[in-house]
């Protein structure tokens, strides 16, 4: 039979139902629309993610205390169980292949200036800090070693508390007090964004890690300690460095385990995209269970329309027509149907893609080939949701259909 | 007027003691019980009988649409009874036009494409790359100036008309009609009668069922089944010329 025929029936017979092929059609269309949506949700925030992990700054590693390895395990060296800054100056003096080293300590407080009053992350840090993160001062400058040595207090703000504090004019030059201790505005940097956890880089202030030791009150803890390669192929060469000056600064005997962790860049990009992609995953997977309801639908649909076309069936057989025939004509219709579902559901997919970024401002990335599997998806969800009901027309015996009321 | 077929040419239906049962949960059905039936080219044979004798049972099974459960059949020389499911559709693709009591046609396409319809399932290629058929047997049933309406806006003549141009398309060796004029008032019946009398006398077998003795007197042959059986099988001596009485009922009008 020719392939052209076998469409033009199945076209017909679709157009004959226009409401009832639309409605059928819907879940098709919902199925496709809401996996495309949820694809590019997910790629779009995977995306977004590997920018701000690249914005962490280049060919960067990270020790943290703790070891990944024991799994909350209590340690044998409690002492050693926390980064010092005795770790930090040993990193910078022995470390051979790293360009920059620098210990961060973390803290919040009340920051007074310009008429305005702010809370902000306080962090204590080394000036190869800036390098490592490749964190360039939009107006100032960064503190210097000098700064570092005498125990300057000089403060560094960061983009949004200087807008807060400093609405319209240059807070370089001005005074602020940080937990009421008064520091010098040297220098403002550029913004840098959200992290990939949703926090804001830029609501925080940077001074000298040895100023926040002596002038600031309260508990302060390095967090970690951060630094950078001269190139990204140097990095596992400089893990293991690390690792070794480490393991000496912390007397580790030989066989026992780190009590530490060294990231690079690439670990917490792997780790960060690799939730967000099972996200993504678990958000199409649910979007597609529309498809297969949708598949439901026209498989329900293609039984009502064999069981109501049973006499043409017969008349079909009578003059001629095969099995296979009439199987392949029940199988193009439910194909043709959720393959013009799929399309549809492409065009609304994308549309409300683009809509919901628009609205929300939400990254979304629409990947051309998610148009393809979509297709493909609706074209196999045809095949299989329609071969039951073209086989049972299939399988119908012409005397009994042609007598069929 | 002389028979039209060839005696000594082989037979277009030869069948030798076919039965058909129907077993239906307990007790089976003798629809047929032993029938014996040779039909040559050129034929025009009536076949009646009371309802429930066994007559459309006989023609499903003469159209390929059933298998005789047991004796033979050779339908242009070919064992039917050794054929599977595909090879029957395309017998009865090839070799046999159906007409139906309530004329068959897909409801809502016109009368062209319902007799282009078993054009669509022919496998034999003899119209490949040709001219279709399908307005030439339209104009055939004298319907070359309705090709384009659709069964409803047809009358039930009109109808029957289309099947039998679609009956006609594939050029069968035979024509099938289970009480072709069932549906139809006398006039349109003797219409239908004059349009089967045509196809006859230009070489067409035409096999046909009817309760009305003056419909089955327009065929050369009548075979009458009772139970299962064919207990008559006789030539009509005073054959009814459908297009003379149509003539005479246009006098009388
Ligand atoms: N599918 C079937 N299952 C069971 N019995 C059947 C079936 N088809 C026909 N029969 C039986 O076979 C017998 C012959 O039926 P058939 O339809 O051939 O009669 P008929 O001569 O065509 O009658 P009518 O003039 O009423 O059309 C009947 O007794 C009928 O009940
Ligand atoms: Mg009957």
């Amino acid at each position: 039979m020719r392939k052209r025929a076998l469409f033009g029936i199945a076209l017909r017979s679709i157009l004959r139902n226009k409401m009832r092929t639309l409605l059928t059609m819907l879940g098709i269309v919902i199925g496709v629309a809401a996996v495309i949506v949820m694809v590019a949700l997910g790629q779009g925030a995977q995306a977004t993610i590997e920018s701000q992990i690249k914005g962490l700054g280049t060919n960067m590693l990270m020790i943290m205390a703790g070891s990944t390895s024991q799994g909350g395990v209590s340690q044998g060296a409690a002492t050693f169980n926390r980064l010092t800054i005795a770790d930090y100056e040993k990193l910078a003096r022995e470390g051979t292949l790293l360009a920059g080293v620098s210990p961060v300590i973390f803290s919040r407080g009340q920051i007074i200036g310009g008429g305005a009053n702010w809370r902000a992350s306080i962090m204590g840090v080394a000036p190869a800090y800036q390098q490592v993160r490749d964190w360039p001062v939009q107006s100032g400058s960064f503190f210097t070693d000098a700064d570092t040595r005498s125990v300057r207090r000089v403060v560094v703000l960061g983009n949004t508390v200087a807008n807060a504090l400093f609405a319209d004019s240059d807070p370089v030059g001005q005074q602020i007090q940080l937990r009421s201790v008064p520091f010098i505005v040297i220098g403002v940097l550029t913004p840098k964004g959200q992290t990939a956890g949703g926090m804001d880089q830029d609501d925080t202030v940077i001074i000298p890690y040895t100023t926040a030791q002596a002038h600031l009150a309260g508990q302060f803890r390095i967090g970690q300690i951060i630094a950078s390669t001269f190139s990204p192929g140097e990095i596992p060469a400089a893990q293991e460095e690390i690792r070794g000056i480490m393991r000496e600064a912390h007397k580790i005997a030989r066989g026992d385990d780190d009590d530490f962790t060294i990231r690079n860049q690439d670990d917490i990009a792997a780790a960060a995209s690799g939730t967000t992609r099972v996200m993504s995953m678990l958000l199409a997977a649910i979007a597609s269970i529309s498809l297969v309801v949708g598949g439901i639908g026209i498989m329900n649909i293609m039984l009502v329309s064999v069981t109501e076309r049973t006499r043409e069936i017969g008349i079909r057989m009578a003059i001629g027509a095969r099995s296979n025939d009439v199987l392949a004509q029940f199988l193009v219709e439910s194909i043709v149907i959720s393959l013009a579902g799929g399309l549809i559901g492409i065009v609304l997919g994308y549309a409300s893609g683009l809509l919901l970024a628009r609205l929300t401002g939400w990254a979304v990335a629409m990947p051309p080939e998610a148009a393809l599997i979509a297709v493909a998806f609706s074209a196999a969800v045809g095949v299989f949701f329609g071969f039951y009901p073209a086989r049972k027309a299939a399988a119908l015996d012409p005397i009994q259909a042609l007598r069929y009321e | 007027m002389a028979q039209a077929h060839d005696k000594n040419a082989p037979p277009v239906i030869r069948l030798e003691d076919v039965t058909r049962v129907f077993s239906t949960g307990d007790n089976a059905v003798h629809a047929l019980a032993g029938v014996d039936l040779v039909i040559h080219p050129g034929e025009m044979v009536a076949i009646m009988g009371a309802s429930g004798s066994g007559k459309s049972t006989l023609m499903n099974i003469l159209g390929c649409l059933d298998k005789p459960t047991a004796g033979h059949y050779a339908l242009d020389g070919i064992a039917v009874s050794e054929l599977d499911r595909n090879a029957l559709a395309d017998l009865r693709s090839r070799k046999i036009g159906f007409v139906f009591q309530g004329f068959n046609l897909l409801a809502r396409t016109t009368a062209l494409e319902n007799v282009e319809l078993p054009l669509l399932y022919d496998r034999s290629g003899q119209f490949h790359g040709k001219e279709s058929p399908a307005p030439a047997a339209l104009r055939r049933v004298g319907l070359g100036e309705r090709m384009h309406h659709l069964p409803s806006q047809l009358s039930g003549g009109q109808q029957q008309r289309v099947a039998i141009a679609r009956a006609l398309v594939t050029n069968p060796s035979l024509i099938l009609a289970d009480e072709p004029t069932g549906n139809l008032d006398s006039h349109t019946s003797i219409e239908i009668m004059a349009l089967f009398q045509e196809l006859n006398d230009q070489g067409i077998t035409i096999l046909l069922v009817t309760h009305e003795q003056d419909i089955a007197e327009h065929a050369r042959r009548i075979v009458e089944m009772r139970d299962g059986r064919i207990v008559r099988d006789v030539p009509v001596t005073q054959r009814r010329i459908a297009a003379d009485e149509l003539a005479a009922a246009e006098r009388a009008a």
